[in-house]
């Protein structure tokens, strides 16, 4: 019997069929890839994409050079070098993050006691030469301006869950 | 010897000590805040609570009980958790919390105690207080917020710095501590209350946040910025040295050290020799390491044995000392010498220049005579151990030489010689002192001996110590005190003129009347260049001082930090030092660089390894072999009497801050030069 019915089926070429069947099905149906980059899909609050460096509203740098991101940091991506400023506070002179080190694990933001340091939803950061991603301070900082509004919206909408 | 039972188990511990003492004996940990081994005991923290039965049905402050026969302690009960985490919780109502800008993040004893005896969230709601932070000086940061009251700092400045200048004022939560009048700590030992402060309240200002403690590669060495070999930790970087520790060794620096061991650190990146220099028509020019050895192998070709000296400097290793002393006797050289202030040391016996009381030995000492030496600032841990013997019962002490507050009370007998003489011969009230005293002790500083009477005050200092019987059974009161780190090491393997041989006074006017073509200067800049003369001078050393400066050709060598080298301190102890971090640029080992200039020159020598340095120092001298070990030294003759001029005995440290190339080079040490030698801007608390 069971030759019967493989040879029945190999000559109707019911599979072909059924996989065309299939086919037309989903011809009729929407798209689901994105026009990308004139479209993009959603992204989570907590997507972990390029770092940036915030500010506080009145323009002051936030990270306040504990080296808690430097010292949690699997990789060890993140370079800082620290001493009093003019006013006495604690500020780094150097903050280095290593682009190509960094595995993006979201460690350095959670450490951050200030939320100075934060992955923000940026990941269209590709370099044609690996230098540029050797990220320093000046860098980072202006990533946080450009990047603030997304960046503060995507925190005050994970908040609810930490 | 009470029997106590803690936490079950029975154990027989020495009467008098206190619960928390027998705790630990026990192998508890008890929480701690305001106890300290060293300091009184203050019980105002509260952190070491226990249950105490017999007694009241409360906790009990083991730090300030008594042990009693049979007493049973719970160090792990509910109701000593419960009354921990009491303690932690007051404690923390006016604690900042500031962890992350505070220096103290990573080694700080209430952040540890908060973690293991501690509520993990706070219930206080209130506002917490802030205090106004005190002005302590250049090197001590302060931010009074973080104070707990332990009075660690309050206790060390009073009982062992012995400058009564800090203290608590007011009550509860109106506590602070200050200094009075906004003095700055004018104490040589005021940097440790930084290592006492529990807390990031007492923070070191020239490491301000610098670095993190996990950031730091530790290594354990010798100090040599005075002839105490302070055991030291030294914190690095990569290639920077950041910061110098105490390490404890009962010995010799207990668990302090002194201001100048721990920041003259900053001189170590400054003025560096890092690549050799060559002078071509009266301009130090950068070179190659072959071209520097080739002028000098050119001049010394040309020059005989005996128109060569080297004059070893006062941090020299003691294996580049031997690397020289052989390339020396190689070349037909006989004019070596390390004693570059010109200090009448003899070469033997032993006993007549180390400090054959050892300095924990000093403690149980009853009448001690100073001569020519500001303790103070030439050892202040010895002067420390002084304070402390006089705190325990009566020392009496005596001073010839220089006036100076030492912290305790000191008879000031004169200033020059004579009095010396006086108490020789019995015409001096001191001499009755010190007959009658059991453990009597003398201190030659080099104030006495670095004079051209220097042998005649040494055979008075020996005569007083055969006729008042400074030396018996047990017990040797005789003790030179040196200054420089190298000294004891380079008479010890004999880095002297032998016969026929120069001594640094020798040295220099042979330089300047023309007998001497070639001088070879390791790391030796407290001479008087001036008196070079036109020589050919070849500097070898690591700061661009005295030495750098007149030199015709430098030879980059290595800090202390950077190079594994062997020491003696003043009381004839050899100590390891280890290297910490790397020498700058082209600079290299200091007995490598003679190794190598040995090929060079024809000098012939064979060693390849620190190993084989280290054997030829133990041939050169068995004593090296014995590391961290001193033995009492045989009593032999030494000292030629001789005339003493009148001339008032002088310390050779002008100023603490600033004594060695190192030192000079440093930035800190340059402001408390300004801050507590020149006066400074006086403070006071009608200033802003």
């Amino acid at each position: 019997m069971a030759f019967l019915d493989r040879t029945a089926r190999g000559l109707l070429m019911t599979e072909i069929v059924r996989g065309m069947w299939l086919t037309l099905r989903y011809f009729f149906k929407g798209k689901v890839t994105v026009n990308y980059p004139y479209e993009k899909g959603p992204l989570s609050p907590r997507f972990r994409g390029e770092h940036v460096l915030r500010r506080y509203p009145n323009g002051e740098e936030r990270c306040i050079a504990c080296k808690l991101c430097e010292a949690i940091c699997p990789a060890q991506a993140i370079t800082i070098e620290a001493e009093p400023r003019e006013d006495g506070s604690r500020r780094t002179t150097r903050y280095d993050i290593d682009m190509t080190k960094c595995i993006y694990c979201g460690y350095c933001q959670e450490a951050c006691p200030v939320d100075a340091i934060v992955e923000g939803p940026n990941f269209e950061f590709a370099t044609e030469t690996r230098e540029e991603l050797m990220y320093n301070k000046d860098k980072l900082l202006e990533n946080g301006d450009r990047w603030e509004a997304e960046v503060a919206a995507a925190l005050a909408a994970d908040a609810p869950y930490r | 010897m009470p029997k106590v039972t803690i936490d079950g188990t029975e154990i027989e511990v020495p009467g008098g000590i206190t619960v928390l003492q027998a705790c630990e004996m026990a192998g508890k940990e008890i929480p701690r805040f305001c106890y300290h081994e060293r300091l009184s005991i203050a019980g105002n923290c509260r952190m070491c609570l226990v249950e105490v039965s017999p007694g009241p049905p409360k906790p009990a402050a083991s730090c300030a009980l008594p042990v009693g026969e049979g007493m049973e302690i719970k160090t792990d009960s509910e109701m000593v958790r419960k009354a921990r985490n009491g303690v932690m919780e007051f404690l923390l109502i006016n604690h900042p919390l500031d962890c992350p800008i505070c220096d103290q993040g990573g080694e700080c004893d209430l952040q540890d105690q908060a973690m293991a005896y501690g509520h993990d969230h706070s219930r206080f709601e209130e506002n917490k207080r802030a205090v106004k932070d005190k002005h302590m000086g250049p090197l001590v940061k302060t931010i009074m917020t973080r104070c707990i009251h332990c009075t660690r700092c309050v206790r060390f400045a009073t009982e062992i710095a012995g400058v009564p200048e800090l203290g608590m004022l007011g009550r509860g939560e109106h506590a602070e501590i200050t200094t009075y009048l906004e003095k700055s700590l004018d104490s040589e030992l005021s940097a440790n209350v930084i290592d006492l402060c529990p807390v990031g309240a007492l923070t070191s200002k020239p490491y301000a946040f610098v670095s993190r403690p996990w950031e730091l590669a530790k290594t354990e060495s010798i100090d040599v910025m005075d002839a105490i070999g302070s055991a030291i930790r030294v914190d690095s970087r990569q290639t920077e040295v950041l910061r110098v520790l105490p390490r404890l060794n009962e010995d010799v620096n207990e668990e302090w050290i002194g201001d100048k061991t721990r920041y003259a650190v900053d001189g170590l990146a400054r003025q560096r020799l890092d690549r050799p220099y060559l002078r071509v028509d009266g301009k130090l020019q950068e070179t190659s390491w072959q071209d520097a050895f080739a002028a000098i192998a050119e001049k010394v070709k040309a020059t005989k044995g005996e128109r060569i000296a080297a004059i070893a400097g006062d941090q020299c290793d003691a294996e580049a000392m031997i690397a020289l002393k052989d390339l020396m006797s190689a070349l037909g050289s006989p004019h070596i010498d390390c004693r570059q202030d010109g200090a009448k040391l003899p070469t033997e016996p032993r006993a007549a220049y180390v400090m054959n009381s050892t300095i924990a030995g000093l403690e149980t000492a009853d009448a001690v005579l100073l001569v020519g030496t500001n303790l103070r600032w030439e050892a202040p841990l010895i002067n420390t151990r002084l304070r402390k013997a006089w705190l325990q019962g009566g020392l009496q002490a005596a001073a010839i030489g220089p006036d100076v507050d030492l912290t305790y009370p000191v008879d000031y007998l004169g200033a020059g010689p004579d009095t010396l003489s006086a108490v020789a011969d019995g015409s001096n009230a001191f001499a009755e002192v010190l007959k009658n005293a059991e453990r009597p002790a003398i201190i030659i500083g080099m104030g006495a001996l670095a004079r051209a009477d220097g042998a005649a005050i040494l055979a008075t200092a020996r005569k007083i110590a055969d006729d008042y019987s400074l030396v018996k059974d047990g017990w040797n009161g005789f003790n030179v005190l040196h200054t420089a780190a190298a000294r004891v090491g380079g008479i010890d393997l004999g880095f002297t003129p032998d016969a026929g041989g120069r001594d640094v006074e020798g040295i220099l006017a042979g330089a300047s009347n023309g007998d001497i073509d070639i001088v070879y200067l390791l790391a030796a800049d407290e001479i008087d260049t001036a008196r070079l003369g036109d020589t050919f001078v070849v500097y070898q050393g690591h700061h661009g001082d005295a030495g750098a400066h007149r030199a015709d050709v430098i030879l980059p060598g290595s800090a202390y930090t950077e190079k594994s080298g062997t020491y003696v301190n003043t009381e004839g102890r050899v100590q390891l030092a280890r290297q910490a971090a790397q020498p700058p640029g082209d600079a290299r080992e200091d007995w490598a660089i003679i190794r190598a200039l040995s090929d060079a020159v024809g000098g012939g020598l064979s060693f390849s390894t620190l190993g084989d340095v280290r054997a030829r120092l133990v041939e050169a001298n068995p004593i090296f072999d014995k590391i961290n070990d001193i033995e009492p030294w045989p009593w032999s003759a030494f000292g030629e009497p001789g005339t003493m001029s009148s001339e008032p005995l002088e310390s050779p440290v002008e100023n603490y801050y600033m004594t060695c190339p190192i030192s000079r080079a440093s930035e800190t040490m340059a402001e408390c030069s300004r801050e507590f030698v020149a006066g400074g801007d006086e403070r006071t608390g009608t200033d802003g």
